[in-house]
């Protein structure tokens, strides 16, 4: 590897790199078929097997036209046109069989053509969604662990792959049998001629032979490196903010350049290894004619040979290699749809890891009684984040969870949801295992402001209410005035009807919170959860809120994550979490007069800090300094 | 830096504002994309014209590639007329001319030979044809793809916030595609075609010109309706490419806001969402097909329909004996000869259609200038004092009637020093922070850095010497380590541990079985919110800025950690001009000047003490935070302080 310019002449590389989530799934080439995924891909199919084989019947007919007209030709000449003084009449006939050959080449080509492309077309939305909707549905872990990108990469990519090979593959049977149509009435026409025509097929078999495996490296790598250089290109996209921030733009355009020089030179590769067999068919064809017409001439002259069975002869050779060259690149086809069907199914098969049961219930109300019954739970294997978690929140009262970064506050309430299931332990809902209720009853009854506001393009009011599209205009505007968002809502012109750009990005954060706060409340859930909800807003506009949610929150129950603790100063209960355990619970003046971690967070929180004792700073380092 | 031709773009007026509104969400938030030019025909060609100069650039590529066509096609035409002979010759016509058996026989000999040599010769051009081809379109989209990238990076913030990623990279990739394939589906193989069918014509025109017509007769039927054909398929590509849009980007959101569709039980909403989309992108997919089917198998037919013609009108002849069989046969051979072709017309309108859709897509984003850029006569920016001013700034976001969010901003804050900003939400913090390295350009006022107006210096030294920590950080996908270092690749791993030791990352990190090596998920999405916090600290904390801005970036981290990471940061402090913006007052109270913003101006100024002591805005909000009171208190002094008395109305 040369040094790129963006090394600035350094000795070592730099400790960068653009797009590095190269799919590792890339790498997945295998077996051009695969039983596996034909199954599963043929289900797709299926419904729509009617049409499917209308149109292979008019493949059939639309391939036997085509082996017709070189015979109706052969015909008009051996038989009206060169018997002395010729015959007009059979001329006429013979032409209009010819018309009706290509009549039907038209219509069986139009039917079997639309239906093919658009029973695709069609297959490939199918499995999209049904990849779409699966998505919906599999454990959160593994959206966790697996990039947009490369979820986007299958949903866009890989389905075509799986078009094109489904198109082909009804292409290919034509191809088939035009091949074996061919071949049978070349023998059938002169079993001698014939036979010496064909001669040239096993020379073409042998070359093929030796070329396919190079030429299959070639193009998989050419495949690699546009993926390669697409998650790059998504990556520059999605961070340009921050490449912007930090001057990181010559490197990263020197490293791109890296992976699309290696792209460029993927496809050149490629390109020579798809045209290199062109000459050599082209000779090949050159050849096989060579042999009609010398042998074929010779027999002619004879008068052992139809002068016409030669010309037919002739224009079978040239149409004799169209089906070869298609069927091998058809090779490449299906291995790429294999590749890609393997990819897709692999994200159908992830399984529903937190199911809903078959006799999940849905209660259209709940009281909202929550408790956590020795709940341990971890992300990775062995690394619990929560540990031996046990406390009840009773129907209308506001909890809040407090602890240092990192302490598992935002963990809790995903357990809540049911977004992990836990290791040990159970969380119930009204008594009940939240595993016994409908993943759709759980986001019902359990409205969420999320630590990252996350908001959806289209128009506020859109955003606001979400899912509940039960929510009336006044509902949607209530709800605004309540988190106090109504004020600069209505500074835009379009008012509630203003158009997000993507994400928000024309709100400030503490708007774009504002705004998923309001979505919460206008869910109407008996129970609320705010993670982090008001952290990017000024503690007066927070007043206000919370001034407004007194009423609403009334006979709710409401869980609260802060780090600002003059947020939560007033809730009925507070429980302090540090590494994954609950240290204390009780009031705010029952835990300041404790003068534990909460005392010690609290007095942090606002207090100069070279007003406090030197021993409180300690103690209060050492109580935070997990993270 | 990528070689292209820029030339800025009149036509570049929106069209997003006039497309009549439709009833659905995912079809509406595309008013924004105002990016696209105008779709009209005329513009259609120079689009395609752009793209064939672009690829023209390899000109040697191209010349080779175009007498390779030549040449391919040259010897494609001797063909029929050499299987022609060979029937003749078998026929032993031939012997009329007093040719015996063995002579004939010699002669098909001879035939057979030249037909393997020219079929040899017209697949060796036809490789060179096809190479050069596909190889122009590879360099082609290497150089777009260069330039787009470029070009992205460049392109100022008030762009990325108008158009969506997703709709960028279906730029980047599929519009890619389409142009890639232009030069060899498209440029090469109509010249492979043209010269076919006028070689063709003007040989078998003077052979016999009747039937030479007749062999000829689809040809105005084919250019009819490749012509028109074309320019609909190109609508078709330009709807269905903007649905597929849509629709990814619908995908797009919901994979990315999973945790928003699962909290809210949103699954069937979102559903409902995506088949709206999926169901109106597949009737225009359906319809595209529809369309080049039927034009296709129609342009078939009418090259057979002429083939019959040929064979009918020639048979005759042949029986009244104006005409050989053997030349019968050449006509028959040239029309198979076309019939490849014409079956690739379908394919080459297709691209044509689909090169100058893509093509137009593409331009659309390259043409785009950067308003915020280097001036001719910028120099780097002089750090000498370190002071940093803004003197009157008042700025709107970009785009009409946008309202004003900054008026009348002034302070100046001087190296060690602290500034800190305080406010309601959407008052224009984080906008005082963007004006900084100018993300965006003030509208009014100016902003210096020891007197020099940042417009009038490099970005590139600007940048370097201002650094914002964001609010809400982006991470990669890529180590720890990748990420803290991500502004400075060469930093030594002394270096790295120092900063994530300033962030107060570093605790965290050690105890992880990989350390710096360990991956960030997506976006940092296995980090708890203060991690990815304090990760984005530490990246920043690697670089020695002259001015730093810390925009609200410790929301999520304790109180504790947090002044411990102040402290540590402290020695960095000491050599710069710090902004902070924090809604907890704790940590700005030992700032030298304290600014109360709201609605774009400083409302309220001073130190703490002062502040408090002013018993305004300031006081109320500190209040809220220290005193234990009961509400109402905290509320009536508010109230006193006369908080917001015009925007609570
Ligand atoms: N999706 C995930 N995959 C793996 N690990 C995770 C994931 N989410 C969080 N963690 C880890 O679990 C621990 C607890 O994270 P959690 O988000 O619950 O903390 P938190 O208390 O909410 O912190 P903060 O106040 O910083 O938001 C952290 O160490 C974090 O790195
Ligand atoms: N990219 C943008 N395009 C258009 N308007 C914007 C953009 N970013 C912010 N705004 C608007 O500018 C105003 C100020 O936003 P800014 O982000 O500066 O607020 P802020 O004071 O930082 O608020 P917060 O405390 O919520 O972060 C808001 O009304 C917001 O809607
Ligand atoms: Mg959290």
């Amino acid at each position: 590897m040369t040094p790129l310019k963006a090394w600035g002449g350094r000795e070592r590389p730099p400790r960068a790199v653009v797009g590095s989530q190269v799919s590792r799934d890339e790498e997945m080439f295998g077996a051009a078929f695969d039983r596996h995924v034909i199954r599963r891909f043929f289900a797709y199919v299926y419904p729509y097997r009617r049409r499917l084989y209308a149109a292979m019947a008019a493949l059939l007919l639309f391939t036997g036209a085509q082996l017709a007209i070189p015979l109706i030709i052969r015909h008009a000449i051996d038989h009206a046109i060169i018997p002395a003084g010729g015959d007009a009449s059979l001329l006429w006939l013979v032409v209009l069989a010819f018309f009706a050959a290509i009549l039907l080449n038209y219509g069986a080509s139009f039917v079997q053509d639309w239906i093919v492309s658009r029973t695709g077309e069609e297959v490939i939305f199918d499995l999209r969604r049904a990849m779409f909707v699966h998505l919906q549905y599999v454990a959160m872990a593994f959206m966790d662990k697996t990039e947009v990108g490369r979820m986007m990469s299958r949903l866009q990519g890989d389905v075509y792959s799986l078009q094109e090979f489904l198109e082909n593959s009804i292409t290919a049977l034509g191809d088939l049998v035009l091949l074996f149509g061919i071949v049978a009435i070349m023998l059938w026409l002169d079993f001698q001629l014939g036979l010496l025509t064909l001669s040239v097929v096993p020379v073409l078999l042998f070359v093929r032979l030796i070329w396919l495996p190079r030429a299959r490296a070639a193009f998989r790598r050419a495949r690699e490196t546009n993926s390669i250089a697409n998650g790059a290109l998504a990556e520059g996209i999605h961070a340009v903010r921050t490449v912007q921030g930090m001057r990181r733009e010559s490197v990263n355009f020197e490293l791109y350049d890296e992976k699309a020089t290696e792209n460029l030179n993927a496809h050149l590769r490629s390109a020579q290894y798809a045209q290199v067999m062109v000459p050599i068919v082209d000779t090949l064809t050159g050849a096989a004619w060579g042999v009609v017409i010398v042998v074929g001439g010779a027999l002619v002259l004879d008068d052992a040979l139809d002068i016409g069975v030669m010309v037919a002869f002739l224009f079978y050779v040239q149409r004799f290699f169209d089906p070869i060259r298609s069927l091998t690149i058809q090779y490449s086809v299906m291995q790429r749809a294999m590749a890609s069907g393997q990819r897709i199914f692999e994200v159908l098969d992830v399984p529903l890891a937190i199911n809903d049961r078959p006799d999940a219930i849905a209660p259209e109300n709940v009281e909202g009684r929550i408790e956590f019954r020795g709940v341990t739970f971890g992300y990775e294997k062995n690394q619990p984040v929560l540990r031996d978690l046990n406390f009840t929140i009773e129907p209308g009262e506001t909890v809040a969870l407090v602890g240092p970064t990192g302490s598992g506050k935002t963990s809790t309430t995903a357990l809540l949801h049911r977004f992990y299931d836990v290791w040990e332990g159970a969380i119930l809902l009204d008594g009940r295992d939240v595993r016994d209720y409908a993943a759709a009853a759980l986001g019902r009854h359990i409205a969420m402001v999320l630590q990252d506001p996350f908001l959806f393009t289209g128009t506020i009011r859109e955003n606001i209410r979400f899912r509940t599209t039960g929510a009336s205009d006044r509902d949607v505007e209530r709800a605004a005035r309540i988190v106090g968002a109504h004020d600069f809502i209505m500074r835009w012109p379009d008012g509630y009807d203003t158009v997000l750009e993507q994400g928000g990005g024309n709100l400030s954060l503490g708007q774009r919170q504002l705004l998923s706060f309001a979505r919460a409340l206008v869910a109407d859930a008996r129970v609320l959860v705010l993670d982090e909800a008001t952290a990017n807003i000024d503690s007066y506009t927070e007043r206000q809120i919370q001034i407004g949610l007194t009423a609403l929150l009334e006979g709710r129950t409401g869980i609260v994550i802060a780090h600002r603790l003059a947020t939560v100063r007033d809730v009925d209960r507070i429980i302090v979490l540090q590494e994954g355990r609950i240290v204390e619970t009780g009031t705010h003046h029952e835990l300041i007069a404790r003068k534990g971690l909460y005392a010690r967070l609290y007095a942090l929180n606002y207090t100069s800090f070279d007003d406090l004792p030197e021993d409180l700073m300690e103690e209060a380092a050492g109580a935070t300094a997990r993270s | 830096m990528a070689t292209m031709d820029t030339q800025p773009n009149g036509a570049a007026s929106g069209n997003g504002a006039d497309r009549p509104p439709e009833k659905k969400v995912y079809a509406r938030a595309y008013a924004g994309m105002d990016i696209d030019k105008d779709r009209d025909a005329t513009d259609d060609l120079a689009v395609l014209w752009r793209i064939f100069k672009l690829a023209a650039r390899q000109r040697f590529r191209l010349v080779l590639g175009a007498v390779a066509t030549v040449i391919a096609a040259t010897f494609q035409l001797m063909i029929p007329q050499y299987l022609g002979d060979a029937v003749d010759g078998a026929v032993g016509l031939l012997e009329s001319g007093a040719l015996s058996d063995e002579a004939a026989l010699d002669y098909l000999y001879g035939t057979a030979l030249i037909l393997l040599g020219v079929s040899t010769l017209r697949g060796l051009f036809t490789l060179t044809h096809n190479y050069c081809g596909e190889t122009l379109g590879h360099h082609l989209a290497y150089r777009l793809r260069m330039a787009f990238y470029d070009k992205l990076q460049y392109l100022n913030f008030s762009f990325h916030d108008r158009v969506h990623t997703g709709e960028l990279i279906t730029r980047g990739m599929l519009d890619l595609e389409g142009v890639r394939s232009f030069m060899n589906m498209g440029v090469l193989r109509v010249l492979l075609f043209l010269i076919l069918v006028g070689v063709g014509a003007y040989r078998l025109l003077s052979t016999d010109v009747f039937l030479g017509f007749l062999s000829l007769s689809f040809v105005p039927f084919v250019a009819w309706r490749s012509t028109t054909v074309r320019l609909k398929l190109r609508e078709m590509w330009f709807a269905l490419q903007e649905r597929m849009g849509v629709l990814g980007r619908i995908m797009d959101e919901n994979l990315t806001g999973i945790r928003v569709v699962r909290a809210f039980g949103a699954e069937p909403y979102e559903l409902d969402k995506y088949q709206g989309a999926s169901d109106h992108a597949l009737a225009l997919a359906e319809r595209r097909i529809r369309t080049r089917v039927s034009s296709t198998t129609a342009m078939n037919f009418a090259f057979f329909a002429a083939m019959g013609l040929v064979l009918w009108v020639g048979g005759s002849r042949v029986i009244n004996g104006y005409m050989t069989v053997g030349t019968l046969t050449e006509f028959l051979t040239f029309m198979t000869i076309l019939q490849q072709p014409v079956r690739q017309l379908g394919m080459v309108v297709n691209a044509f259609a689909r090169a100058s859709t893509c093509g137009s897509r593409l331009f659309a984003v390259l043409d785009l200038e950067a308003p915020i850029r280097d001036r001719e006569d910028a120099g780097p920016l002089e750090v000498t004092g370190g002071v940093l001013e803004f003197e009157d700034v008042s700025f709107a976001y970009p785009g009409e009637g946008s309202p004003p969010i900054l008026e009348g901003v002034s302070f100046r804050v001087e190296r060690g020093r602290t500034l800190g900003i305080v406010g309601p939400p959407g008052s224009g913090k984080s906008t005082i922070a963007h004006l900084l390295p100018r993300y965006y350009d003030v509208t009014g006022g100016r902003i210096t850095v020891d007197g020099q107006d940042i417009r009038d210096v490099t970005l590139e030294s600007l940048r370097r010497a201002v650094r914002v920590v964001q609010q809400d950080p982006f991470l990669f996908t890529s180590s720890l380590e990748n990420n803290i270092a991500y502004g400075d690749p060469w930093a030594d791993d002394a270096a790295i541990e120092g900063s994530a030791a300033t962030a107060q990352i570093d605790g965290f990190i050690d105890q992880l079985p990989e350390r710096y090596e360990t991956l960030v998920g997506e976006r940092g999405v296995s980090l708890s919110g203060g991690q990815k916090q304090r990760v984005a600290i530490a990246r920043t904390a690697m670089l020695r800025p002259a001015v730093l801005v810390l925009d609200d970036s410790m929301a999520a981290i304790d109180a504790g950690t947090e002044q411990r990471i102040r402290e540590a940061l402290g020695e960095h402090t000491a050599n710069c001009a710090t902004l902070i913006v924090s809604h907890r007052l704790g940590a700005l109270r030992h700032a030298d000047e304290i600014l109360f913003i709201e609605n774009g101006r400083i409302v309220e100024r001073g130190t703490h003490d002062e502040l408090v002591a002013l018993r305004g805005r300031y006081a109320a909000l500190f209040a809220l935070q220290t005193l234990d009171g009961p509400l109402q208190d905290i509320v009536d002094l508010a109230a006193e302080a006369g908080v917001r008395e015009a925007s609570d109305t």
